[in-house]
């Protein structure tokens, strides 16, 4: 019977499992204790990213609070758009217009680390690459045919498909092994790949800012509850003494 | 003090009684187990699903325009109003654990048999209000899972032949799901169920304690009247309720002996459920599913929809059917054949300890098709994953079959007179 079991348990998932993604995720090393980190990538987000991705479940204040920004280089330095420092993170683009011009609505990105996780973020940021039959001339490899433009050419540079020549099955073929950048950028591969990932940090963050806390709180309560078990435990024992 | 208050209570109420009929000298069997712990944790995620949802009710608006708007200002903007969300997420999921828990407790000890089956009657409907009450629930964050896992379900309806159509466009009251549907779920989901819910948790109880627990070994502890010497009668003073008509045995007062005891279970629980809400509370994507972060959008459809964990087995019976009409009977089927038990199972022996191996072996079976069901619900339905879906709804079904057929006839070994503990 427990081979049967060990049997099914082993055997049903290998059958039945999906393909996952086409391409291999990267893993995403994120640190939401890195504040160093979080605080440049809201700087790259700002910068980058809002001008047509709102955060519009969350505020600036909130951010700066827990990133570490002091409230007024905060409002100096990283809010563009007039508002308020208690307001959410919206920008003025209108969505119908934005529909239009890329072909698709252009999505918030408050909860995007929760709905696509983080290496997939840090993978696809640094998966565009240059593909003239597209409209900006430019396609990504974890998201085919995507509506958006490189906007991080000016620090990657352009990069291309590589392939490369493999003998298979008695025939030389090119496989794709990968992009390569152009080389154009501001920055250097790696410290692209580092700016991605604070960007994916930050992302992440705004997905959970509660997760920090909410896992010192756990803690706490699972101190509580071995102090509570133990208690519960001796007093159930104390009182079925009176049974035995 | 404190005992003029008590006696001016109990002349005006029957506050000392209740207490002592129900608790402190009502008869529970001395050799409960671990499994028997699921019904008291069923009540206690009860309340702290109606705690935490009045809470969230606080801040929540229900409208299509505004719901996953609100929700978002729940997990940011609240004070620990994430820790309210995953506790009311969490005890969703949490509910149907303990409660598929205590009914396979049921199917082992056939607490279902004479002379309870009012109570596991009760407890199916329980059941089904829970399943109405989850489901409605789970369209409210207004997510692409809450949207789409509601479309899939209400067109279920529509499968019924002539009156489908309309069916579905009452229950939805618009052509599509749409901020009316939104508005009656909410309705439905914290006022009309919950109450239903209170209500059955009500009877379900009251039966129960009118009959007595059962238990592991699924022999009475409550013998015709003197016909137990007073030597082997517990020295627990019990309510006279119970002691008038039967002479009972084995038993200890429920308060305080498993009141305590089911303490340190509840303890065992919170760490498992607050792991969950602290560390884990998406679990996978099991309890959060991942699209439910985006709000729902009816022009696009995600890749993959599948319900919420609880629902996978009856989803994986209903997908299991090339013929959608056939496979909504059938899914519905699953859950009256586990409310007809009480019927189908025609042995007299309850514990499944003095039963046949086939008994045995035929609930062991049950058990592994309802997780493997509850598994396949969950992947998407490849041509292989049917033909199994396909072999582990036939076995899910022919436990009933097959119980019918030997339960008349089955080989027990013989039952003590008395519970067995150590």
């Amino acid at each position: 019977m427990k081979k049967l079991l060990i049997a099914l348990v082993t055997l049903v998932p290998s059958l039945v499992f999906a393909a996952g993604p086409d391409v291999p995720l990267d893993k995403a090393d994120v640190d939401l204790h890195d504040k160093a980190s979080l605080q440049r990538g809201a700087q790259l987000y700002m910068n980058y990213c809002l001008g047509c991705h709102q955060l519009e479940y969350h505020r600036y204040n909130r951010t700066f609070e827990d990133i570490g920004i002091p409230q007024e280089l905060g409002e100096k330095y990283l809010q563009f758009t007039g508002d308020k420092a208690g307001d959410l993170i919206t920008n003025n683009m209108n969505s119908d217009s934005a529909a239009n011009w890329f072909g698709t609505a252009v999505p918030d990105l408050t909860n995007v680390a929760r709905v696509r996780g983080a290496d997939w973020i840090y993978t696809y940021l640094r998966s565009f690459y240059k593909d003239e039959s597209r409209p900006f001339g430019v396609n990504n490899a974890v998201f085919p045919n995507v509506g958006m433009p490189h906007v991080l050419e000016e620090l990657q540079g352009l990069p291309e498909k590589t392939y490369e020549e493999r003998m298979i099955d008695g025939e030389m073929k090119d496989v794709y092994v990968g992009l390569k950048t152009d080389g154009d950028g501001r920055l250097s591969e790696s410290e692209y790949d580092q700016a991605m990932l604070d960007l994916t940090t930050f992302l992440v963050y705004v997905g959970e800012p509660m997760l920090l806390e909410q896992r010192r709180t756990g803690w706490f309560v699972f101190g509580f509850l071995l102090v509570f078990t133990i208690l519960a435990w001796l007093l159930k024992k104390e009182f079925w003494k009176d049974l035995k | 003090m404190f005992k003029r208050f008590v006696e001016w209570m109990d002349a005006r109420i029957p506050m000392t009684k209740t207490w002592n009929i129900h608790l402190a000298q009502y008869p529970a069997p001395k050799n409960f187990n671990m499994w028997y712990v699921f019904g008291f944790l069923a009540t206690l995620v009860l309340i702290n699903q109606i705690l935490t949802g009045v809470w969230l009710t606080m801040n929540y608006v229900p409208s299509a325009d505004g719901a996953f708007a609100s929700v978002e200002f729940i997990m940011r903007d609240v004070e620990y109003g994430w820790l309210l969300r995953y506790m009311h997420s969490t005890g969703a999921s949490a509910f149907f654990v303990v409660v598929y828990l205590h009914m396979f407790r049921g199917m082992m000890y056939g607490s279902y048999q004479k002379p309870r089956e009012l109570i596991w009657l009760f407890g199916m409907f329980i059941f089904l209000v829970l399943m109405a009450e989850a489901f409605m629930g789970y369209l409210l964050p207004w997510g692409q899972m809450s949207y789409w896992g509601a479309q899939v379900i209400i067109s279920l309806f529509g499968a019924i032949p002539v009156i489908g159509d309309d069916l579905t466009l009452w229950i939805r009251g618009d052509y599509v799901i749409s901020g009316a549907t939104l508005n009656r779920f909410f309705a439905l989901h914290v006022i009309a169920l919950p109450l239903v819910l209170v209500i059955l948790v009500f009877l379900h109880i009251v039966a129960l304690h009118e009959v007595g627990s059962n238990n592991p070994d699924g022999v009475d502890t409550k013998k015709p009247k003197g016909s137990v010497p007073d030597e082997e009668k517990p020295k627990f003073k019990f309510h006279e309720r119970f002691t008038n008509k039967k002479d009972i045995v084995d038993s200890i007062p429920f308060y305080p002996y498993y009141i305590v005891k089911d303490m340190f279970g509840f303890g065992i629980f919170l760490f498992i459920f607050c792991y969950v809400i602290f560390f884990n509370p998406e679990m996978g994507g099991f309890f959060l599913e991942p699209p439910n972060f985006e709000p729902a959008n009816p022009l696009k459809t995600p890749e993959h929809i599948a319900p919420v964990w609880y629902f996978t087995p009856f989803y994986a019976i209903l997908r299991a059917v090339p013929d959608k009409l056939f496979g909504v009977i059938l899914m519905f089927a699953a859950i009256v054949f586990l409310a007809l038990l009480p019927w189908l199972d025609r042995g007299r022996v309850r514990s499944i300890r003095y039963r046949s191996l086939l008994h045995k072996l035929n609930l062991f079976v049950f058990a592994i098709s309802f997780v493997v069901l509850g598994y396949l619900g969950t992947q998407p339905a490849t041509p292989v994953a049917t033909v199994f879906a396909q072999i582990f709804t036939f076995l899910y079904f022919a436990f009933f079959g097959l119980l019918w057929f030997y339960s008349k006839r089955e080989k027990t070994k013989p039952v003590p007179e008395r519970v067995t503990s150590k």
